[in-house]
């Protein structure tokens, strides 16, 4: 019995964490956000020379070959450190399509690329979660028609995984004939999302499941956001703990005060069980799919209630300084706001897991 | 993550399993609320005892079964205790607090004339620490011990002393050195609440019960030797089963069986021609409070992991009481209002549900946030120990105090 992360966890997350410490300081996350790109070449390559880019890609194709427990341990020092790179789509989603859905042959034309770095994929599975503005992706014959809002990891990608209004997944060129993709611009610059518009565009499909490829996907995504969220909220708190120990008014610093060490406390009290939910919640990704499902709703729920409290608060601990764009905090605020609502908001998630325990009216 | 608890271990549990599935009908109903164990819950305890599934790892000569501590062994008994909803051993202030307290600090006289009474549930103890004039501040306690021809002379007032009414003795904090300074001038006594000068009041609460009370002391005589631990140490021996109680408000098993218990309440509450549960709104705050139960409970197995490996249960360990407190809270609320105007229904009223345990449980749980260190006092830990915040800034004489005390 060992609740926690594995000593090969724990060097995973200390050398991931040490390299965007390295690749991807605060000056670097402003500078990608000032120029527009929610992409760094930087951060990129260093992600992918430590392997990452083919995390959960199988060794038997080029990759590593890890758990979503793995990948939810990058994904939270992504989060801390806010970093402007693809790694939702292009590096746990596309694969987990393939790996889930894919044919062999496309399990070897496709991973062992992934896992290189040849091709990056984008991954467009919002409308499995709800359809908004009336679009929704049709497949006839092999082609593809209508349109996929949120897309993730749009920018840069070659390839994309689109879910059809069945819920079956396709496997798209991005330059194909058809394929008009547009740019969304959101809270968050860290991350590039966008929308597709399909017209007849010919589309390769995976595995026709009953859309159970796509709902592990939608899955393996909420544990991850909510382990991103983890990061971001994680060093909100260190960042209103340490403001409050220097900052001085009254001749105090303001940590001496009880109003604002209640915040602090507040915020850490209500973070750290969801430190455990999303690890339990990976692992139950990696080796429950019936329970997986329910629990990746509690974490993605939980986390992003949490979160929201922890981003305002950690924001307000640093007074009229958290308010200015000076101390970047706002980054990291929009992450956790980004995180929130992707693939489902709490409300959205939380009437999924009433209904995934038959807790919805029968009738 | 390795969430097997192996196959020793769960012989282990098929063990206790069966154990409850032959005994568990001898269980009386919640052995543990009752202030003074019925002839049942004796009976009861007598057999967890027995078996080791009370006091499983105090020494034989004390009363206990003797085992090895296992911290897994202790959760599975709990895992499945909980499960086939039987109660567990008693955990009443006397096997709680004091007898950890005496065997870690009592003499070998006091282990042996205390412990096992107590864990037999033969001897039922209350706790006297709070004064109306020392709560969040306890050390500023004034109950008063002049020592004379061998004997402790004690004056003042306890609050909160639960079960007061019922005990047959007290665990109680008094101020036996007057000069010194307030943390260093307290000692720990125990003695009989028969004695003479020993006045109890039951201190009636919002619930309209008397779940506490207040005890008066008028020149009350305890022979000197009725101290744990030496003079002035009293605050360093209470401070070590405050620990224990902390760990108790905090059970991740109860608050997934209130849980579940509600999610019962809003499938059969009925409002028009659909259950409360249908209503989207109450719903949405079920799933929500059942994503703040998991979250707990997995936060229970990181603290025992955390445990197991040696480590201090850190930050995971810190805010257990202030969050499972609040938590038993929101839970009883909402059953409230999943029932509407029923849930105003109290004091055994016509229509009333389920005995009016969630009006009771509202308002007793705010109790519990309150006491046994407040929200605040809560979050000043969360703050100064997890977080390594600064302190307040105290008053010139408590520092002063404090400084004496150190030195």
């Amino acid at each position: 019995m060992d609740f926690g992360l594995s000593p090969e966890q724990e060097m995973l997350r200390d050398t991931v964490g040490r390299c965007l410490a390295e690749t991807c300081p605060l000056d670097h996350v402003r500078s990608c956000s000032e120029t527009g790109s929610a992409v760094s070449d930087q951060v990129m390559a260093a992600l992918h020379d430590i392997g990452l880019t083919g995390l959960l890609v199988p060794e038997v194709h080029g990759g590593l070959g890890m758990t979503l427990l793995d990948a939810a341990v990058v994904a939270e020092q992504l989060g801390r450190a806010v970093a402007p790179a693809p790694f939702l789509a292009l590096s746990v989603l596309a694969p987990l399509a393939l790996m889930l859905a894919g044919s062999a042959a496309q399990q070897a034309e496709w991973l062992p690329r992934i896992a290189s770095g040849a091709v990056r994929f984008g991954v467009a599975i919002a409308g499995i979660v709800e359809e908004r503005d009336g679009v929704r992706v049709r497949a006839d014959g092999g082609r593809l028609t209508g349109t996929a809002l949120f897309a993730l990891d749009f920018a840069g990608a070659d390839y994309f995984i689109v879910g059809d209004v069945s819920g079956r997944l396709h496997l798209l060129a991005a330059a194909s004939t058809g394929v008009e993709r547009i740019a969304l611009q959101t809270i968050d610059t860290t991350r590039s999302i966008g929308e597709l518009r399909l017209t007849g565009a010919i589309a390769e499909p995976l595995a026709d499941d009953g859309g159970l490829a796509a709902r592990r996907l939608r899955d393996a995504g909420r544990v991850l956001l909510a382990a991103d969220s983890l990061g971001a909220g994680e060093a909100m708190i260190e960042k209103a703990v340490a403001y409050a120990g220097e900052r001085e008014q009254f001749g105090r610093v303001i940590g001496s005060f009880q109003a604002v060490k209640h915040m602090c406390a507040e915020m850490a009290a209500r973070h750290e069980p969801c430190r455990a939910l999303v690890w339990y919640a990976a692992h139950a990704f990696d080796t429950d799919p019936e329970e997986a499902a329910l629990v990746a709703c509690h974490a993605k729920s939980l986390t992003g209630e949490v979160h929201r409290f922890v981003a305002r608060t950690a924001t307000e601990v640093h007074g009229g300084m958290g308010f200015t764009d000076l101390l970047g905090l706002h980054f990291w605020f929009k992450r956790i706001g980004f995180d929130r609502q992707v693939l489902g908001g709490p409300e959205r998630v939380r009437s999924d897991a009433a209904q995934l325990q038959g807790l919805t009216a029968t009738t | 993550m390795n969430l097997e608890y192996g196959p020793e271990y769960e012989r282990f549990r098929d063990e206790v399993r069966d154990f409850l599935a032959r005994n568990g009908k001898r269980a009386p109903e919640s052995a543990q609320r009752a202030a003074r164990p019925t002839t049942d819950a004796v009976a009861w305890q007598n057999l967890l005892l027995e078996h080791g599934y009370t006091a499983r790892t105090i020494p034989r000569e004390y009363g206990g079964y003797g085992a090895e501590p296992d911290i897994l062994e202790a959760r599975i008994i709990a895992e499945e205790f909980a499960r086939a909803c039987v109660p567990g051993g008693l955990s009443n202030q006397g096997v709680s607090m004091l007898v950890p307290t005496l065997l870690e600090l009592g003499t070998e006289e006091q282990k042996r004339r205390w412990i096992e009474p107590t864990l037999r549930g033969e001897i039922v103890w209350c706790q006297g620490y709070s004064e109306p004039g020392a709560g969040s501040d306890l050390a500023s306690l004034r109950t008063s011990a002049r020592e004379e021809n061998g004997h402790f002379v004690i004056n003042g007032q306890k609050i909160w002393t639960s079960t007061a009414r019922q005990a047959d003795m007290i665990f109680c904090l008094v101020r036996t050195e007057t000069e010194a300074p307030k943390h260093a001038g307290i000692s720990y006594l125990i003695f009989s609440m028969d004695l003479p000068g020993i006045e109890v009041r039951p201190l009636k609460t919002m619930t309209g019960h008397a779940e506490f009370n207040e005890t008066f002391f008028t020149d009350v005589r305890v022979p000197v030797d009725q101290i744990v631990g030496q003079r002035g140490q009293g605050w360093f021996v209470a401070n070590a089963t405050l620990g224990h109680e902390r760990g108790m408000l905090g059970d991740p098993d109860a608050l997934e069986n209130r849980l579940l218990a509600l999610i019962r309440l809003m499938q059969e509450e009925q409002i028009g021609s659909a259950r409360a549960i249908d209503n989207p709104v109450l719903r949405d705050r079920l799933v929500a409070l059942q994503a703040e139960v998991a979250a707990m409970k997995y936060n229970g197995m990181r603290v025992l992991s955390n445990q197991l490996k040696g480590e201090s249960g850190g930050m995971a360990k810190l805010i257990v009481k202030l969050q499972s407190c609040e938590l038993a809270h929101q839970i009883s609320a909402l059953a409230i209002d999943a029932m509407g105007e029923m849930g105003i229904l109290y004091a055994e009223s016509p229509r009333e549900r389920e005995g009016g345990v969630w009006q009771w449980n509202y308002m007793f749980q705010l109790g519990l946030i309150i006491g046994g260190g407040t929200a605040q006092i809560q979050k000043n830990i969360i703050a100064e120990r997890g977080l390594n915040m600064p302190r307040e800034p105290r008053l010139a004489l408590d520092a002063a105090q404090s400084r004496k005390g150190v030195a």
